[in-house]
């Protein structure tokens, strides 16, 4: 019993960083119809910022906040310099560009950082609580991530639901062309929606850092896994993102611990191809066709 | 009573590609007046729309709003010179609220709750969905909407492309009543691309005939509506 607590509790806190970079990949579907495949390498960069800054200074927080504002940076140049010059082209434009970002961004981390991989801190005690003499592995460091993810999800969600500037946004990625005779600044929209989408993603690889270590190629599967979870929420809900991510961790947890941990990159895309092959709108699909 | 010119489209030409949809067109719209503009599909009346409001590229000649050329100028900045453009289709946005398609409508220009109440009092039947989503209104409903949206940008000048495409005559005759009234009580400069000539006739004070990109004939509209040729050719009734 105490183990199958142990892999649920695992399974949220895992599933919470999946859900972070779903939310990333969401975002950006949302706003230019692409599945950013460079999302695990921007969020590869801003971690070892975050690892640069945590190791000149001492200060773990301050490496959080520059990791989180440099992703929010990072997103939109990347929008600005590469994306612009492509949106509306055919999808697969997007897809090499898109690859060809994750390419460079790995090789440039490895000059820089170099590529073996190192270790990351939590932001919290990683022992796990006592509950009435049981210990679970559960810590206060997934205690952070799971609130974290879920106070970030909900503050975009707020962003997107109740503000001038989310209306603005949804108007954009809905229809560009009607909103760009409302008066909405489109490109403007999608170069804040790439930022949003880059700074989930930082706070993922931020996250999930501790446990994989960094190095260019260390957050390889985290992207695999948060598409996966986006796909299972649907690719065009945010909120499906956020299930999406913590029903991925459950199902992954368990197989890792009832099965073996080998087999968890398997049962993600196993996973992923059952979603797509049951039910290819996603967990909360209404009636509408994806269109990749 | 028609007032001064609002906007003068002087020998305006698009190409797309090889095709050329508007062929050196020339029309005035003045303050306060419908010009109706009419000719079969694909004479080149949504792409007139579209390229003064900016959304194609002109290939020659001036859209002038105002005293100001307004060709070359990006589409969510024309609007902030008071030209609003009823798109092909309505452009409602199906998966946002009613209410929240009519507010993006002067979001821009940060207008009130005071104005999207007159939109309200103008449109009631919208005020009884504001809350539901966009796709579940009705055509006329979505041409409400859409002709409130675009008045909350407190235009000077009003592109309706096909309003009463899709309506019922009912409310098609509604819609083209509300048009008359827009023009003489809000002194709106209206330029109305219709296929449904007789309806749009009735209302307007000018009559523009497209034919393959080209103006065939431009007048009072009652002189159109009585000219047994144009009828006959062009205009199908």
């Amino acid at each position: 019993m105490v183990r199958f607590i142990d892999l649920t509790l695992n399974g949220i806190s895992t599933g919470a960083v999946y859900a972070a970079v779903a939310l990333a990949l969401v975002m950006i579907w949302r706003a230019t119809r692409i599945v950013n495949f460079a999302q695990g390498a921007m969020l590869m960069i801003t971690t070892f910022i975050a690892s640069s800054v945590i190791g000149s200074t001492g200060s773990y927080w301050l490496g959080f906040a520059v990791a989180l504002a440099s992703g929010l940076l990072l997103g939109a140049i990347v929008e600005r310099v590469l994306i612009r010059r492509i949106e509306g082209g055919p999808p697969l434009n997007a897809v090499i560009v898109a690859l060809g970002l994750l390419i460079l961004l790995e090789a440039a981390a490895g000059m820089i950082w170099g590529n073996t991989p190192r270790s990351f801190p939590p932001a919290f005690s990683i022992r796990g609580y006592d509950v009435g003499g049981t210990h679970l592995l559960f810590a206060p460091n997934d205690t952070f991530t799971v609130l974290v993810v879920f106070a970030v999800a909900a503050g975009l969600g707020l962003l997107f639901r109740r503000t001038r500037l989310g209306l603005q946004m949804r108007a954009a990625a809905l229809a560009p062309e009607v909103a760009r005779l409302l008066g909405v600044r489109v490109g403007r929209m999608f170069t804040l929606g790439w930022a949003f989408a880059a700074f989930a993603g930082s706070l993922a690889g931020l996250l999930v850092a501790p446990s994989v270590f960094v190095g260019p190629n260390q957050f390889d599967s985290i992207l695999i896994f948060g598409f996966t979870a986006a796909v299972l929420g649907g690719l065009d809900s945010p909120a499906g993102a956020i299930v999406g991510g913590v029903v991925l961790g459950l199902v992954l947890s368990y197989v890792s611990g009832y099965e073996s941990a080998s087999l968890v990159t398997l049962a993600a895309l196993v996973v992923l191809i059952a979603v797509l092959m049951i039910r290819p709108g996603g967990l909360f699909s209404t009636t509408r066709e994806r269109r990749v | 009573m028609t007032g001064a010119v609002a906007l003068q489209v002087d020998g305006l030409s698009t190409d797309y590609g090889p095709v050329r949809a508007v062929d050196g067109v020339t029309l005035s719209v003045r303050e306060g007046s419908v010009t109706a503009v009419l000719g079969a599909n694909g004479a080149g009346k949504t792409s007139l729309l579209r390229t003064i409001s900016g959304l194609e590229r002109a290939s020659a000649g001036r859209a002038v709003l105002y005293g100001q050329d307004i060709l070359g100028i990006a589409v969510e900045d024309i609007v902030r010179r008071g030209l609003a453009h009823v798109p092909e289709g309505r452009g409602v946005i199906t998966e946002l609220s009613t209410e929240e398609n009519l507010r993006l409508g002067g979001l821009w220009r940060g207008a009130d709750g005071a104005s999207l109440e007159e939109m309200y009092e103008l449109f009631p039947a919208l005020r009884e969905r504001r809350t539901q989503l966009a796709g579940s209104l009705s055509g006329g409903e979505r041409q409400m909407l859409s002709i409130g949206r675009a008045l909350l940008s407190a235009p000077r000048v009003l592109l309706l492309d096909e309003p009463s495409l899709g309506l019922a005559p009912i409310v098609s005759a509604q819609i083209m009543q509300l048009i008359r009234e827009l023009a003489t009580e809000r002194r709106l400069a209206v330029l109305l691309v219709e296929q449904n000539a007789r309806s749009a006739l009735s209302i307007a004070d000018r009559g523009i005939v497209l034919n393959v990109g080209r103006v065939v004939a431009d007048d009072a509209a009652a002189v159109v509506a009585a000219d047994e040729g144009l009828r006959q050719a062009y205009l199908g009734f």
